[in-house]
């Protein structure tokens, strides 16, 4: 069954984006829940698909038990790290399409600044076994370690530089200056980026995300269960996953560069019917500044190894050709595992984006990026 | 008083990567090459993603490479390494078509893609010994 169109999502919600949330994490997931269905005009009850994010200890019992629900018809995981929230959508739409569900909510929440830090975990994850096996007792730790080469060859063999890198992380705090429920709250400069501390060569303390505590959540419903809902319809378009070769080591990988988006794009274009010259905004996981550089080509807006100019010219701006990550993403609004993306990208089709509204955004993209390469990307379009 | 350091992290070898971590102690770079097809790969795994045969010899690497990429870690993200930043991890493909990520000893200033390398063991405890690479 073809799933163009037959699916929007009809809620959003979010929650406070802090360093200390003093909530617990099912306390978080529940509250951006909440703000989601009522931004829907739905009644909690009415939920009857849940895929909550794996690996936060939160499971789709947990709503039937705090919602009450009677009749949830599919509970299921993505599990693609920071592309699991787009992912979602796509399995989200599956299920509304073929029938199994009417309204699937797709939470998530974390105490990712006040709890355990999310960049040491990666031994209890099977993904990335083969990482902790071979790689972790030679000192490679953290994502930032683990992506540092992949950036540290496009930089030798394209040129690409670390004020590049730079720019993607200026104009993103630009953004999240306008946001209202951003972590970051005053402006980042060039100057700043290149002096702030190495964190892993090339990447600097401000090629990284953030960590953060809070939840966040969006509602896929079915087309036609939707049209008499609050909102207007933010229709899925097109989606996709995609997984790089050799997933579980990017050293074995027999390229450094390809990503799963690579596959997945050219996947979600096509399901979607327009061209990356059809979209006005894009929401693009943003881990750490090259992951977003790699992923625009990845995604068509450049030429591979053309990421460097392009952002250079001021494209990525909020005024330039394709606005990118308006509310700051995890660089500098707060690390939700991209559903704070999906959040924006909803708020800018709607034209509720408050001072970062792209003028006249009808059509957007949303990607997701985890597991050292997994991708995922929802192209959306206000009906 | 001081509080002790965790202790450095030890791989916890399974019935595939065992042979890898023996050779380690005995300063043999050891890799798996499919006994059916004769596709060497690397890291130990089951399966051999040509043929899809179990079946396994081990060969030595030759211990030369050249360098793929790297990274300069500068931001300890286990206590155990604190002491030993900034360190540099070089991405190396080997001649057996294959690669490995190890530490670089020597100025990583000198560092380019193509750098030939050379393979050396540093023992890091008892039970283990890790590869590293200088300069070839
Ligand atoms: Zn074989």
């Amino acid at each position: 069954m073809p799933l163009h169109r037959q699916g929007v999502i009809s809620g959003i919600g979010e929650t406070a984006y802090s360093k200390l949330s003093r909530k617990s994490v099912l306390a978080l997931h529940l509250e951006a829940s909440l703000a989601a269905i009522a931004d829907a005009g739905l009644h909690p009850t009415d939920i009857d698909g849940i895929l909550p994010y794996g690996g936060v200890g939160v499971v789709a019992e947990d709503f039937i038990t705090n919602f009450g629900l009677r009749d949830v018809r599919l509970s299921a995981n993505t599990p693609l790290g920071g592309a699991s929230p787009v992912a979602a959508v796509q399995t989200a739409l599956a299920a509304v399409a073929s029938g199994i569900c009417r309204h699937v909510l797709i939470p998530i929440g974390r105490n990712g600044a006040s709890g355990g830090r999310i960049s040491t975990r990666l031994r209890e994850m099977p993904q990335f076994r083969a990482q902790a096996e071979f790689e972790l007792p030679m000192g490679a730790f953290a994502p930032a370690q683990i992506y540092a080469p992949m950036a540290r060859r496009h930089m030798e063999l394209y040129g690409t530089t670390s004020r590049h890198f730079a720019e993607i992380a200026v104009s993103t705090r630009d953004n999240a200056l306008l946001n209202g429920n951003a972590m970051m709250t005053t402006p980042l400069t060039v100057e700043a980026h290149q002096s702030s501390r190495l964190i892993a060569d090339p990447f600097h303390l401000y090629d990284c995300s953030l960590e953060s505590d809070g939840g966040a959540a969006v509602i896929v419903s079915r087309a036609d269960c939707a049209r008499d809902l609050r909102q207007p319809l933010i229709e899925i378009l097109g989606v996709a996953e995609g997984h790089p070769d050799s997933p579980s080591s990017i050293t074995q990988r027999p390229d450094l560069i390809p990503i799963g988006l690579d596959k997945a794009a050219p996947r979600a274009f096509a399901m979607a019917g327009v061209t990356h010259k059809d979209i006005d905004v894009a929401e693009i996981y943003d881990c750490f500044t090259y992951v977003v550089l790699r992923q625009l080509e990845a995604l068509g807006f450049c030429g591979l190894g053309e990421g460097g100019p392009f952002v250079a010219s001021g494209a990525i701006r909020l005024k330039g050709a394709l606005p990118i990550n308006t509310h700051g993403g995890l660089l500098s609004q707060a690390h939700l595992v991209g559903m704070n993306h999906i959040v924006e990208l909803v708020r800018q089709l709607r034209g509720t984006a408050g001072r970062a509204q792209v003028k006249e955004a009808r059509i957007g993209l949303v990607t997701g990026y985890g597991d050292m390469g997994d991708g995922s990307i929802a192209i959306l379009a206000r009906a | 008083m001081n509080t002790p350091l965790p202790p450095r992290p030890s791989p916890e070898p399974t019935v595939d990567s065992l042979p890898y971590w023996t050779g380690l102690r005995e300063h043999r770079l050891c890799l798996q090459q499919c006994a059916a097809c004769g596709t060497t790969r690397h890291y130990p795994r089951p399966l051999c993603a040509t043929c899809f045969s179990s079946a396994v010899t081990w060969i030595n690497a030759q211990g030369t490479g050249e360098v793929h990429s790297w990274t300069v870690a500068h931001h300890a993200f286990h206590p155990a390494f604190k002491s030993e930043l900034p360190y540099t991890l070089v991405t190396v493909d080997l001649p057996e078509g294959v690669r490995i990520l190890a530490p670089f000893r020597g100025d990583s200033a000198d560092l380019r893609l193509g750098l030939p390398v050379r393979l050396i063991f540093e023992e890091i405890l008892p039970e283990l010994t890790l590869p590293a690479f200088i300069r070839g």
